[in-house]
């Protein structure tokens, strides 16, 4: 066994963490979410790089690489919170991928991967992200248990102005068009469910990275705040969500990969426990920042933002905690 | 990144699996500390005669040279199939490690081999009364005489003591020196009028733990491990070996009961009300995320030689699990969770001592912050 990244891994991983450093700085998050846009060559310069087709496969013009190097890119793309639509069309390509039919696949796969559309996913009568400016979405029904992909304008999508402006949301119902996923759709939700997951990753890890800069530096009563137990052990319960995340993510996208009769599980253990520490790692962000992480000029609320809508997305801590009992219960019963 | 076993390590645990089968050490007596003595003695009996009381040893001193995920197997396997821990825990996790590194060869021919053959058993004379987590301030003292030291102090929380052969025993050999490099560790012997054992009755009635009272104990010179004055140091060298595949023990019995406890939630229907359903999935994520973390953090040792983050993280989160899941085995069990011959009685008692034993979480969440984080010390 080996739980740690191979060397290419590590490569794609670091390579992404050095380009979003320098090309999504938190200057240029924060002024593109001022201006409710998207910079439009940070998205051209990642679909350059093949960011968006990563895990589609070759054959439909994809990179042909996995789910666990998809997740790389999309924590790095959480900690460095890039505006880009990356996360919604990664989780569409993956959907049609996995449920499509070949001419589903070759109609959207190409266009995906390549970047020349970007599309969407999520659960009927949610929150999307990126759906009002993509060119496709798959809906998936709220029973989970069925997936349509309709051409975004012959959907009923509805523009939302979320707390959220580092991204675009809207919420998608089913007009008359679309066209029905015959293949496995709650595998494709779990598949959207990891790669978010692993956002929530990245925004844990920025915002824990944030606050333990933070209480270095900010001093009060003559010392550093970060030297006083109480900020201290806070400090610590956020390692300990972010890691433990970390664990759970990287292992469902490592089964999402490498044992499929894993991945039901692994996907509601990892979004479970990325939307708990995404919202409480977040949240603790703002709190040991005092007064000035409650301020808008503070870049933390960004991340509390994101990680808020990003939890919530496919199922919050609740939902994914009912869907871990109720397989335990399952496995109970026929012990 | 594979998440799956190694064909070496998949034979590993073949291998083990089948001995255990074949092995099986039975029901452990309850209640009872002597009957607990003697059936972990014959339990590492058995295993040493088989070659499978210290998988983690190097093979030159009767170990199998088993590797960090192996010897994490191992105490997987033990857990699954119910065993007993052995008689000498601490001596084939602590002391052995511990005179390996630091002993001569003449201290590692007098000690390896009854440790392992569970001959001699072992304690740890570390914390004392005003020196918890705080092992700089142990003022148990040393005293050179002749070939002699003379040893006077008292010791506490030290587990098996009454049984024990021989002490690792952290004191003070210079006074004057500041409180880290004054420190000497002996290998002290307890078969003498001037230690006393006393046991100390804990909050589920059992004694797992005693006092050591120790009255000018008599070590011989040759019975120091490492140079006078470097106590500190060897003492690390135990300390890093504290819960060095233990851990997987603890986890796997800790699954177990979830899982006992969820079927309890399904034979009386409570599985079905959303707030005990929401209680057990996080009691699931996180043992989920303990045996993930917990090999993540093994990987990491191995590959990079040293801990990442996640190794510091993996005891917090065991025992506050433990005690989250004992006390939602109330709710779901009902009042007679409460009884006192009820097994979740005892497992709800137990774990108020896991936040405590070693190392409190609050001085864990010190050492992440601290030396994890970099977050500067007062």
């Amino acid at each position: 066994m080996e739980f740690d990244f191979t060397e290419d891994q590590h490569e794609i991983k670091r390579t992404a963490k050095d380009l979003l450093g320098k090309r999504s700085t938190v200057e240029r998050v924060r002024s593109a979410a001022e201006a409710a846009t998207y910079e439009e060559s940070l998205w051209t310069e990642l679909v350059e790089l093949g960011w968006p087709g990563v895990a589609i496969s070759e054959e439909h013009g994809g990179g042909g690489l996995g789910v666990l190097e998809l997740a790389t890119l999309l924590e790095e793309s959480g900690y460095a919170l890039a505006n880009s639509p990356l996360l919604a069309t990664a989780a569409c390509g993956l959907a049609i991928q996995e449920a499509g039919s070949d001419e589903q696949k070759d109609e959207w796969l190409p266009k995906l991967a390549s970047g020349e559309i970007t599309g969407s996913f999520g659960i009927e009568g949610q929150t999307f992200p990126d759906a009002p400016d993509s060119d496709v979405i798959v809906v998936i029904s709220e029973d989970g248990a069925t997936g349509t992909v309709v051409a975004t304008g012959d959907a009923d999508v509805v523009e939302d102005v979320t707390i959220d402006p580092t991204r675009r949301y809207g919420t998608v119902g089913l007009g008359e068009g679309g066209d029905a996923l015959p293949g496995d759709a709650s595998a494709a939700l779990a598949l959207a469910a990891v790669i978010t997951s692993a956002e929530l990753v990245g925004v844990c890890t920025r915002a824990l990275e944030m606050t333990v800069e933070y209480v270095k530096d900010r001093k009060q009563f003559g010392h550093p705040v970060g030297s006083f137990q109480a900020v201290q052990h806070r400090a610590a319960q956020m390692l300990l969500h972010t890691e433990g995340a970390r664990s759970v993510t990287y292992y469902a996208a490592w089964a999402a990969d490498a044992d499929r009769t894993l991945l039901a599980e692994a996907s509601a253990l990892a979004k479970s426990s990325a939307s708990k520490a995404g919202v409480e790692v977040t949240a603790s962000a703002i709190q040991a920042h005092g007064g000035i992480g409650f301020t808008w000029e503070a870049n933390v609320h960004w991340f509390y933002k994101r990680a808020q809508l990003d939890a919530a997305y496919l199922g919050g801590t609740k939902t994914h905690r009912a869907r871990l009992t109720a397989i335990a219960a399952a496995a109970s019963g026929s012990r | 990144m594979d998440l799956t076993f190694s064909k070496d390590e998949v034979e590993f645990r073949d291998e083990l699996r089948e001995w255990l089968a074949e092995n099986s050490p039975g029901e452990e007596p309850r209640g009872d500390e002597d009957a607990i003595f003697a059936f972990r003695t014959g339990w590492q009996r058995s295993l040493y005669d088989s070659g499978w009381a210290a998988v983690h040893w190097p093979q030159e001193y009767g170990g199998r040279d088993a590797t960090l995920m192996e010897s994490a197997i191992f105490f997987e396997e033990m857990g699954r199939a119910g065993a007993p821990l052995p008689a000498n825990v601490l001596g084939l996790l602590l002391a052995g490690p511990t005179i390996m590194a630091w002993g001569t060869p003449e201290q590692k021919d007098r000690y390896l081999t009854p440790i392992l053959s569970a001959e001699e058993i072992w304690c740890q004379g570390f914390s004392e009364p005003e020196a918890g987590s705080d092992l700089a301030a142990v003022k148990t003292r040393a005293v050179r005489d002749g070939d002699d030291w003379v040893v006077t102090g008292q010791k506490v929380w030290t587990s098996g003591a009454q049984f024990s052969k021989w002490c690792m025993l952290v004191a003070r050999t210079d006074p004057e020196a500041s409180k880290h490099k004054g420190l000497s560790y002996f290998l002290m012997d307890m078969e003498q009028e001037a230690v006393q054992v006393r046991p100390l009755v804990q909050i589920t009635g059992e004694a797992e733990f005693n006092e050591l009272f120790i009255e000018e104990a008599r070590i011989p010179h040759e019975n120091m491990l490492g140079e006078e004055g470097n106590g500190w140091i060897v003492a690390l060298t135990t300390l890093m070996n504290e819960r060095s595949g233990l851990g997987f023990f603890l986890q796997v019995r800790l699954r177990q009961l979830l899982d006992k406890l969820v079927a309890e939630a399904v034979a009386n229907g409570s599985i079905d009300d959303p707030v005990i359903g929401q209680s057990l999935g996080d009691m699931l994520e996180r043992t989920e995320t303990l045996r993930l973390t917990a090999y993540r953090g093994l990987s990491t040792i191995t590959k990079y030689g040293q801990p990442g983050p996640e190794g510091s993280l993996t005891k917090w989160l065991w025992s506050e699990t433990n005690q989250m899941m004992t006390q939602l085995a109330v709710d779901i069990v009902g009042p007679q969770a409460l009884h006192k011959d009820n097994p979740w009685a005892y497992e709800l008692l137990r774990a108020r001592g896991n936040s405590i034993e070693g190392g409190t979480t609050e001085i864990l969440k010190n050492i992440i912050a601290e030396r994890v984080m970099g977050l500067p010390r007062k």
